[in-house]
């Protein structure tokens, strides 16, 4: 029983990383109808940026755990984000309108060009990093076994709940939510009624890529390495996820992301750690097959 | 009509092509404010072609399109604009013969979502709408009564809350022509929007499109196939076959023009069989009998 509730705490940690960066999937298919394959590497260059701005603070001389992962949050989000609206900008605007598979070539080249462009400019040995956050506290002991939460754990919950809570209400409260929801339903009735549909998507995919930087600090901070080659991984999972939920749909990527991180911390407890790549795809396969609008997903039904 | 009534758009020599097809071939015409104009023709005349070149969806091949902004006294040349700066500035409304709601929002989103310029402008690039500062709330507010105002007017108050993929036809017809009047439009064009109504549904529709013009001092541009909507309503018409213009004038003068009743019934000659027919017909017809 300890070791179930160790596994549902370290699963739910892992599920709120994949649950960030599967955020990113789901709008950009909801808007465009495309994958954005370079997601993981926008993720990636978020962890890099947790790092570098980790450094420059510490160099800086700020000791403050507070106010180095508020820096952190806000560096690494702002210019996350500007990657993210330039990889749209570059690889994706001009290819809109042609054929369906452009833009996705496009993509997948991106991820590649990002891949590469860290690893030459940052080298492509492991990063480690200090942990920032230490300490945590003992649940219950049963067994001889200690149930622990750590206090980064209880800060990756808060600030995940806060994101989402926060990413909800922009898009189901507010206008800029509207107009990217209207966009998803209706581009070119979108623009007729005054919306400037480029713009929706530029700042879906920012939206998007901030999500996957807060994604890229946590995994940063709670795994204390990381290197050129995360992205794909995680990327990878993070659509899974997203497929899960039901891809185009927000609570599906973040239900989804929190099964993927479920499935995987309890598959490695209980079965073969090395297998857990396999379970994670094993379940996409089966969701393909049995269920392909996913778990929140709407089925497209053509009124005739 | 209204001798008071200024110019709202002018079409100076219009011509679409697509490859060899020409959908419309050098048309002019004007539309004044606070009337209704109906473009009216047989199919494929180019008619939805024309809204599509007013509303940026198209780049005519040739032609000028200037829209005399009433309120702003601005000229907009709406053939050089993009797409959404067609609504956003020089608002310019329209509506689809098939009709094209936001299914998934609700009736009162769907009029909100129309006036999202307004919103993002108070908002302050959501920065005032986030902190529900009072320059946005007063926006927000009166949004929210121009929407109620036209659920009002178009009879969808008590399903404000359904989704609107959910309405009956009828009422995603005037649900749509209410979502175009909140982008607060000087000239709304309306392509079809009495096909598929029942008789009474049509009378309504005419009663609100006279009250849009009259109460709301706007200018508006109608294609219909529905005669006694555009006999009843219409203060000038403009009549299209194969893309040119072959009438232009009031619904009485129209009427009676003989090139309108050539495009729609054909010519009397038409009816004259050919010589090797008639013919043919006769000595079967004399054959046949016994």
């Amino acid at each position: 029983m300890a070791y179930f509730i160790q596994q549902l705490i370290n699963g739910l940690t892992l599920g709120a990383i994949y649950g960030l960066i599967a955020i990113g999937y789901t709008m950009v298919y909801g808007i465009i109808g495309m994958i954005n394959f370079a997601h993981g590497e926008i993720y990636m260059i978020g962890a890099f940026l947790a790092i570098i701005s980790y450094l420059v603070f510490g160099d800086m001389g700020i000791v403050s755990i507070p106010i180095l992962l508020m820096g952190m949050l806000v560096i690494s989000m702002i210019f996350t984000a500007a990657y993210g609206w330039t990889v749209e900008r570059l690889a994706y605007r001009p290819l809109r309108g042609s054929f369906r598979l452009a833009p996705l070539i496009s993509a997948i080249g991106m991820s590649i060009a990002l891949q590469n462009y860290v690893q030459i400019s940052q080298g492509a040995r492991v990063k480690p990093i200090q942990p920032v956050v230490q300490g945590g506290f003992q649940l219950f002991t049963q067994g001889g076994f200690a149930v622990q939460i750590t206090y980064l754990q209880i800060v990756i919950w808060v600030l995940t709940t806060a994101l989402m809570v926060g990413f909800t209400y922009l898009i189901t409260q507010t206008s800029l939510g509207r107009q990217q929801r209207a966009c998803e339903q209706d581009r070119k009735m979108a623009s007729l009624i005054g919306v400037n549909v480029d713009r929706t998507i530029s700042l879906t995919f920012v939206l998007g890529a901030a999500l996957a930087a807060v994604a890229g600090l946590i995994t940063t901070l709670y795994y204390g390495v990381i290197d050129f080659y995360v992205g794909f991984l995680a990327g990878m999972k993070a659509f899974t996820a997203a497929v899960l939920g039901g891809i185009g749909s927000l609570p599906g990527a973040m239900l989804g992301g929190l099964m993927i991180g479920l499935i995987e911390a309890f598959w490695s407890a209980y079965f073969t750690i090395e297998y857990k790549d396999v379970a994670t795809f094993g379940i996409l396969v089966l969701v393909l097959i049995f269920k392909p609008t996913g778990f929140l997903g709407k089925p497209e039904v053509e009124k005739v | 009509m209204s001798t008071t009534a200024e110019m709202l758009l002018t079409v100076e020599h219009l011509t679409m092509r697509f490859g060899g097809l020409v959908a419309i071939d050098d048309l002019s015409f004007e539309a004044r404010n606070r009337e209704i104009t109906s473009i009216i023709g047989p199919n494929g005349a180019g008619k939805t072609t024309v809204f599509n070149c007013l509303t940026g969806f198209y780049k005519p091949t040739v032609g000028r399109l200037i829209l005399n902004h009433p309120k702003s006294g601005n000229t907009y040349f709406l053939e050089r604009m993009e797409g959404f700066k067609v609504a956003q500035v020089a608002h310019v409304g329209r509506t689809f013969q098939n009709i094209r709601l936001f299914g998934q929002m609700s009736v009162l989103e769907n009029l909100i979502v129309a006036q999202h310029n307004v919103l993002m402008k108070a908002s302050k690039f959501s920065i005032a709408g986030l902190l529900r500062l009072p320059v946005y709330m007063r926006a927000e507010r009166e949004a929210i009564d121009l929407a109620t105002y036209w659920m009002d007017k178009v009879g969808l108050t008590d399903k404000a809350d359904w989704d609107s993929q959910n309405l009956p036809y009828g009422d995603q017809r005037r649900l749509e022509i209410a979502r175009a009047m909140c982008t607060r439009p000087v000239m709304l064009c309306l392509d079809e929007p009495a096909a598929g109504l029942n008789p009474r549904e049509s009378l309504e529709l005419n009663d609100l499109l006279v009250s849009i013009r009259d109460d709301h001092g706007i200018g508006l541009l109608l294609i219909e196939h529905d005669m006694s909507v555009v006999m009843g309503i219409s203060d000038h018409i403009v009549v299209l076959d194969h893309g040119r213009k072959i009438a232009d004038g009031d619904p009485a003068a129209v009427r009676e023009d003989p090139a309108v009743i050539k495009a729609y019934l054909g010519e009397e000659e038409d009816e004259e069989l050919p010589p090797e027919v008639a013919q043919d017909l006769a000595t079967s017809g004399t054959g046949g009998k016994p």
